[in-house]
């Protein structure tokens, strides 16, 4: 460990990748971001494991087994877990599926869909056991912030942010707030 | 016209009220805004969301309901009771399937300006993700069972301004649901029109004006650009546009 600087990990587990587009979209904030922070595990680094960091952002809400192995370690790794935009905190738009039977759910995409001749269910044993149901994050872990958004919008993902590397408790105003 | 010599204080602000007026008319009349969600002027109050609860001499009782009485003692803005509306809003975002990112009535949604008003950053309490039904017969409306919160508005005014009676609520508890009053149970075997104030007086997205949906963009809706408490009662709710 070479610096000081603050360490954050982040991933999307049942989600879009959405509102990691969305903290790209901070624009040239990203370059004093990276002079305040570093990166552990992140689509953004490609590193595969998480390590001690003071910040934990999840994205997306757990609909397998993979993402809940993924959750747990960023909870036992992260000082700080946020929970990152509508799918992680309600489990979203994937959560529409709760009250669709997972099988019919399976025939639907992979048999009968538009198009679809002689599809197979994906049954590879490297593929991670689908739930029944999706939920948000905190049904699993223990989740120290929420920062809602269908993405949250870049201000307020930076707003946050930078509270948190400062050292303040994070503070959105109302404008921030946004579920969609 | 009675005359109003009467005030009570809200949060220390005297509000002037005339007899037989609820504190929460008194104070929409001062232009003091008290979260709520199943009371809408004009309508008979209904008491039940409980989000205007407010203390009155130090008790709790519902702005929509209790009268006006001159020298009470009203508090509102206190942080217990704040606290206890967005535990209420909360539980509400749970008990449905309130998914804001695919509903066509976010941004003009009353539930979530609310939340928003309130500073819910999260529903909290474990998702219920009930199996409610949608019904989609009616040529011009859209029932979606999901978003309902029983406030019984559009009960109301289907029954009193409109004269159909095509609502109701059926069943108990944790099942009660918003039923439809036909044999079939279909709003389209019913005689309700899109230009009912029942559609329009939907503080949520579970009666939508098929056709509609992003007339208006996210982003430019009614709380996209002005908070709860700044919309005045007038305008709370959607006039239907193709009547």
């Amino acid at each position: 460990m070479t610096s000081a600087r603050p360490k954050i990990a982040t991933c999307s587990l049942a989600g879009c990748f959405g509102c990691h587009m969305s903290l790209l979209d901070i624009d040239e904030k990203l370059f004093e971001l990276v002079e305040r922070v570093e990166f552990d595990r992140s689509p953004l680094t490609d590193i595969k494991r998480c390590g001690p960091c003071d910040i934990g952002i999840v994205e997306g809400g757990v609909c397998n087994a993979e993402n809940v192995h993924v959750l747990k370690e960023f909870r036992k790794n992260c000082r700080i877990l946020v929970a990152t935009g509508a799918c992680a905190i309600t489990g979203g738009i994937p959560s529409w599926r709760n009250n669709v039977d997972l099988w019919d759910c399976f025939q639907e995409v992979y048999h009968y869909g538009l198009g679809l001749e002689g599809g197979q269910i994906p049954n590879d044993p490297e593929l991670p056991l689908p739930f029944d149901k999706v939920h948000p994050i905190n049904e699993v872990v223990r989740v120290d912030y929420f920062l809602p958004g269908c993405p949250p919008p870049a201000e307020a993902i930076w707003k946050f942010l930078s509270d948190l590397i400062a050292g303040r408790e994070p503070k959105l105003d109302q404008a921030m707030l946004r579920y969609d | 016209m009675t005359e109003m010599t009467n005030t009570f204080t809200l949060d220390g602000k005297e509000i002037p009220f005339r007899e037989g007026e609820t504190i929460m008319a008194a104070a929409t009349a001062a232009g003091v805004y008290i979260p709520h969600l199943c009371h809408r002027p004009g309508f008979k109050p209904h008491g039940s969301c409980k989000l205007c609860t407010v203390n009155i001499d130090g008790r709790p009782s519902a702005a929509c309901t209790h009268l006006a009485a001159a020298g009470m003692r009203v508090e509102s803005e206190t942080e217990a009771l704040n606290a206890d509306r967005r535990a209420l809003t909360q539980m509400l975002f749970v008990e449905g399937n309130h998914i804001c990112p695919s509903c066509e009535k976010s941004g003009n949604c009353q539930l979530q300006a609310v939340a928003y008003h309130l500073g819910m950053s999260t529903p909290h309490f474990t998702h219920f993700y009930p199996a409610r039904d949608v019904d989609a017969s009616h040529p011009d409306v859209l029932l979606d069972r999901n978003r309902c919160i029983l406030c019984e508005l559009c009960v109301r005014a289907s029954r009193d301004v409109d004269g159909k009676n095509v609502f109701g609520i059926g069943g108990r508890g944790i099942r009660s649901r918003l039923i439809v009053n036909a044999a079939s149970g279909r709003l389209a075997d019913t005689g309700l029109a899109v230009t009912d104030r029942a559609v329009a007086v939907c503080p949520t997205g579970a009666l939508l004006r098929k056709r509609d949906g992003f007339s208006v963009p996210i982003g430019e809706r009614r709380y996209d650009r002005h908070t709860i408490s700044d919309v005045t009662t007038e305008t709370e709710e959607e006039r239907p546009r193709h009547d």
